[in-house]
């Protein structure tokens, strides 16, 4: 058992997957002699060298698809892109060509790759450093998308997430990056395309992901001093969503709140809500109720905290559902 | 793998005959799917090679097996050239399952990972950056296999090449840029779409040796092919060969046609590459009337059947159309 940051657990899973495997290269700017600006690849170059952990040019469609050609290559390449608003520039290739090489070669070619992104706001950034726009990747077929939000599953997930054959883009919530839990090196990891009920409530049941888990297991905590007894589940694997474990609470608790920092509008929650009503609807108390973002652009640094839902929005949400 | 660049005579003698097939193959299989396009037996886009042979056929000789091609839309005859089988291409213009992407890709995005055939591409840049990384993986593995990577000029306006070209001289590695400048980009002429249209200076100033041929001329493609293709393999960084070439019929079969001047296609047709090698090879004596007469014959058969075979293929079932999206089989 040893204590660590967030961040620090993507740093040691990083670690052991090259350890264990050579073909595991990192590309990324700055993350090199730098370990990246969320320092998350800190030491990494120093101990395998400037081919296994490539500092590149700003080029993030170059750098993706430099790494499309690594894999087709045999490599298991793991690309940073800096923040979640530089994705942008590498969409046309994930979604173009990374999602579509192996349809496209009957199933010949794969693309074990990794794409990391710094996730979300709550760091005063504004906007191309505080989206969440992991909903445009998982409405896109042939890639796999998943999010951490504590370290023991950002220790394990991402070592998961390179062995995994197909590509997977792999969300870091980076106002977290630093939030400390204990991680069992030797315990065996969850299954990394499984959603986690990671607290057992049966009045109403709470859906996150990424930095909301943490939000959501607070307004639970919260909850529970007004006697209201609330189930928090954490996704963790956005696609394939794991709707059974979804579908098992919500027939239990018969109410579902689900909360993610991106926008509400044709969100993940969306998505989650819809398949509910289809699979529970006969022990639904009352309507699925979403708690996000505003379908507007990033507000400035001083107003994030009236945009990114907390607590009080959660509860209040819990209450409504409740009240129903 | 060749190891010495052919000079022009030495090709005439040897290796002429053969390139001259191979565009001729090339010519009547894309002439065909004109007709076959017109029939609807092919449907989406289909676009044509026919005047720029010389390029697929002249290139990709150049290529050992080991080496990799990264093509564009426009990408038939590198798919041929490169030895994709006809009836497997035939195929998958008609979107059949027997097709060399089971009739997913289409006519724009033939793809045979076996033969290191990364495809065809309908984004334009598409192929650049990849082509970056195996080069990348090759020279981490010290492997000595270079990747040809084919774009039009068009796509030199795309942001890609440019990452790309410099990522791959940055890092000096194994990649044969290959700019199959048919002069429009769709329908934008190479003077309206870049400000400097010498597109081997904008190469060159990446730090890459880099120059211009006749595309018309297949003995001077591949004779610049191999030269560049030692040079790459040889350590000696990407290279940049810039193959000026025309494309007789228009960028799709929808495209009209109506930012050229006839006179112009009308003047670049008396430079085609095939009347232009069978004239020479006829004249001296390397090939006889009767030799390209039967090489007419073959090809027509081979057409004939990779048609009644992309015929008689199945469509793939559509609850197949899961498979090969990600690495297990997933409901919908």
């Amino acid at each position: 058992m040893s204590t660590m940051t967030i961040a620090k657990g993507i740093n040691n899973g990083l670690r052991v997957a090259m350890e264990k495997d050579s073909r595991v290269v990192l590309m990324g700017e700055d993350i090199g002699k730098l370990g990246g600006v969320f320092r998350v690849t800190d030491g990494l170059q120093k101990d395998f060298g400037e081919d296994r952990v490539i500092d590149t040019p700003l080029a993030e469609a170059g750098i993706v698809g430099t790494a499309i050609g690594m894999a087709l290559r045999g490599y298991r390449p793991v690309v940073e892109i800096q923040f979640d608003g530089f994705i942008y520039p590498a969409f046309d290739h994930i979604v173009s060509q990374v999602a579509k090489m192996r349809a496209r070669s009957l199933g010949k070619v794969k693309l074990p790759m990794v794409i990391r992104i710094p996730v979300g706001g709550g760091i005063g950034a504004v906007e191309h450093h505080s989206e969440s726009n992991e909903a445009y990747f998982a409405h896109t077929a042939g890639l796999k998308v998943v999010c951490c939000s504590n370290a023991e599953d950002a220790y394990w997930m991402i070592q998961q997430a390179i062995e995994t054959d197909d590509p997977v883009l792999f969300y870091e919530p980076k106002r977290r990056y630093w939030d400390k839990a204990e991680v069992d090196e030797t315990a065996a990891p969850r299954e990394l395309f499984k959603a986690q009920v990671c607290r057992e409530g049966t009045d109403a049941t709470l859906v996150a992901y990424g930095p909301m888990v943490k939000t959501c297991l607070q307004a639970a905590e919260a909850a529970a001093g007004e006697g209201k007894n609330l189930e928090v589940i954490d996704l963790r694997s956005l696609s394939p969503l794991d709707m059974d474990v979804i579908a098992a609470s919500v027939e239990k608790t018969g109410r579902m709140v689900v909360v993610h920092e991106a926008s509400t509008f044709l969100g993940l929650g969306a998505e989650v809500a819809a398949e509910v009503q289809q699979r529970c609807f006969y022990h639904l108390e009352a309507p699925v109720l979403r708690v996000g973002g505003y379908n507007l652009p990033y507000p400035p640094s001083k107003l994030e905290e009236e945009f990114l839902p907390d607590l009080d929005r959660v509860l209040d949400a819990v209450d409504r559902s409740l009240a129903y | 793998m060749t190891a010495l660049a052919h000079d022009r005579e030495t090709l005439l003698a040897q290796g002429a005959p053969a390139l001259l097939r191979q565009m001729i193959r090339v010519r009547r299989f894309e002439e065909k799917c004109v007709e076959l396009y017109s029939a609807t037996k092919i449907r989406g886009f289909l676009h044509l090679c026919i005047g720029e042979e010389a390029v697929a056929v002249g290139v990709i000789s150049s290529l050992g097996p080991g080496d990799a091609v990264v093509s564009t839309y426009r990408e038939h005859g590198h798919a041929l050239a490169r030895g994709v089988p006809m009836n497997a291409v035939m195929a998958e213009m008609f979107g059949k399952a027997t097709g060399c992407s089971r009739g997913r890709g289409g006519s724009m995005h033939l793809f045979d990972a076996d033969l290191r055939f990364y495809g065809g591409n309908a984004i334009v840049g598409g192929g650049m950056p990849p082509s970056v990384g195996m080069a990348l993986a090759d020279r981490m593995n010290d492997r000595d296999d270079v990747t040809a990577c084919i774009f039009g000029e068009g796509a030199m306006a795309e942001g890609e090449f440019h990452e790309s070209a410099n990522l791959a001289a940055l890092w000096h590695l194994p990649v044969l840029f290959v700019c199959e400048n048919n002069r429009y980009a769709m329908g934008t002429a190479l003077a309206r779409e870049h400000a400097e249209t010498d597109l081997t200076v904008r190469a060159a100033s990446y730090g890459m040796v880099a120059w211009a041929v006749d595309g018309m001329d297949v003995l001077a493609v591949r004779e610049a092919a191999e030269r560049a293709i030692a040079l790459v393999r040889g350590g000696g960084g990407p290279c940049f060969l810039e193959l000026r070439t025309y494309r007789f019929r228009a960028h799709s079969m929808y495209d009209p046609d109506r930012y050229r001047d006839k006179a112009e296609i009308e003047r670049w047709r008396q430079s085609d590459p095939i009347p232009r090698l069978t004239g020479e090879l006829l004249a001296q004596g390397v090939v006889s009337d009767d030799e390209v007469a039967t090489w007419e014959g073959e090809i027509a058969q081979e057409i004939e059947a990779a048609i009644a075979s992309a015929e008689a293929a199945p469509l793939e079932p559509v609850s197949d159309l899961t498979r090969f999206v990600t690495s297990e089989r997933q409901t919908p």
